[in-house]
């Protein structure tokens, strides 16, 4: 992952999308423990304070938590949790924005299904 | 610990340097000085430090008048372009003559830790450094110093992709370590913005601004349209400046659009490119 200071998303902000995304793709597993706010900092070159901010927002999802003395750990269950977030975002996140640009460019409801059909072949293809 | 500049004013001949500017260095934090050539980085810096004087206004630590006093002098370290140290003297034998000074404060390990990661021959004299290394050389014994306040004025100066790469990795590293007040005085603001909590602008020798990151990455925004619709959007705002590629116009404004933006692309702007919009000359901004 990587921190880009241009982007309209605050540091933080990608400071926890990374960690929920190491955390989905199982690079931090559940009940492990996750690099400390100052690994992160060095990782990234970005200030401590902000590696915090984005840690706590996965605290208060429940993603992480504490452990007296220890450090901060994956907590069980996370993963499904992050599955179950994204799930709910996808429509906001993809269809919806799918759907507005389809409509500017006046795509029939038949065209946009054709079209992610074509995308599920090609992509079904380069899996296998 | 607190320092503290009250109304520091600095003249050079004719020209004002420094005028009246009041600013705060708390907690540990690392601080950004930002600034373009001549604004007036470099004298507020060795004048906190001590070493040249202002006409008026004075310099205090929790209080108490840092001029002149040994022990509240050693409570700070500048690294800057100035070199203290003889041109003749081996980098190993300098360590041994900032230990000296500093004492307990300075880490010699870490010293040559630091020399060691950048690949600084030890046995060198300053004198045969590259522009380049002197600069290296300073961060080390910057870095490996243990008091609470540290200035680096354009610590990364002549410093190759790599080696600045490895400096803000070190400088995260001691502060986390080790928290302390970090003033970064640079030009290079994309790179240092993610290390900086907080912002201070020195234009002209005031103080221009002196805002938190976060509230710096809210302060102002870009609006992108056709000219007229632009124009007619931002019209009541606050503009810091505008630029245009034929009929398509960019301007920056203070805060947010209130209203529709329909057409319009809305954006945040970055440490840099507010920096640039604040301290541009009208000369430049019309271009």
């Amino acid at each position: 992952m990587e921190i880009n200071n241009e982007s309209q998303i605050p540091i933080f902000m990608q400071v926890a999308d990374a960690l929920r995304d190491a955390i989905f793709t199982g690079a931090f597993g559940e009940d492990t423990q996750i690099p400390s706010t100052t690994e992160i900092s060095i990782a990234y070159r970005i200030n401590p304070a902000t590696v915090l901010k984005g840690m706590n927002l996965l605290v208060e999802e429940q993603l992480i938590a504490k452990r007296r003395g220890v450090g901060m750990f994956v907590s069980i269950g996370a993963r499904e949790r992050i599955k179950e977030m994204r799930y709910s975002e996808f429509s906001k996140n993809y269809i919806k924005p799918l759907v507005l640009e389809a409509r500017k460019l006046e795509l029939t409801d038949e065209q946009i299904a054709a079209l992610i059909k074509k995308e599920m072949k090609t992509d079904d293809t380069k899996s296998e | 610990m607190t320092l503290s500049l009250n109304k520091i004013t600095k003249t050079f001949g004719e020209v004002k340097a420094l005028n009246n500017v009041s600013l705060e260095f708390t907690e540990p934090m690392i601080y950004g000085l930002l600034g373009r050539n001549g604004a007036g980085k470099t004298t507020l810096l060795n004048i906190i430090n001590g070493r040249i004087f202002p006409d008026s206004g004075e310099v205090l630590m929790d209080g108490i008048p840092v001029a002149d006093r040994d022990e509240l002098l050693s409570k700070m370290h500048l690294m800057g372009e100035v070199n203290y140290y003889d041109d003749d003297l081996k980098l190993k034998d300098a360590i041994k003559t900032v230990d000296g000074f500093y004492g307990e404060a300075f880490i010699v390990a870490e010293a040559h830790r630091y020399a060691k990661l950048f690949e600084l021959d030890e046995t060198k004299k300053i004198g045969k450094l590259s522009t380049g290394y002197k600069s290296i050389f300073k961060c080390c014994i910057a870095l490996a110093l243990d008091v609470p306040f540290v200035f680096f004025d354009e610590p990364v100066l002549g410093l190759d992709a790599n080696h600045r790469d490895l400096f803000y990795k070190l400088l995260i590293e001691d502060y986390s370590r080790k928290p302390k007040v970090i003033v970064l005085s640079t030009h290079l603001i994309e790179e240092a913005s993610p290390i900086i909590e907080k912002f201070v602008i020195i234009k002209q020798g005031r103080i221009l601004l002196e805002k938190s990151a976060e509230s710096l990455a809210q302060y102002a925004s870009s609006v992108t349209g056709p000219k007229e619709k632009v124009e007619q959007a931002v019209s009541g705002c606050q503009i810091l400046g505008r630029s245009f590629i034929g009929a398509l116009e960019t301007a920056y404004i203070v805060g947010k659009l209130s209203g529709t933006c329909d057409g319009l692309t809305v954006q945040n702007i970055d440490a840099q490119r507010l920096f640039i919009e604040l301290t541009n000359t009208d000369k430049e901004a019309s271009l």
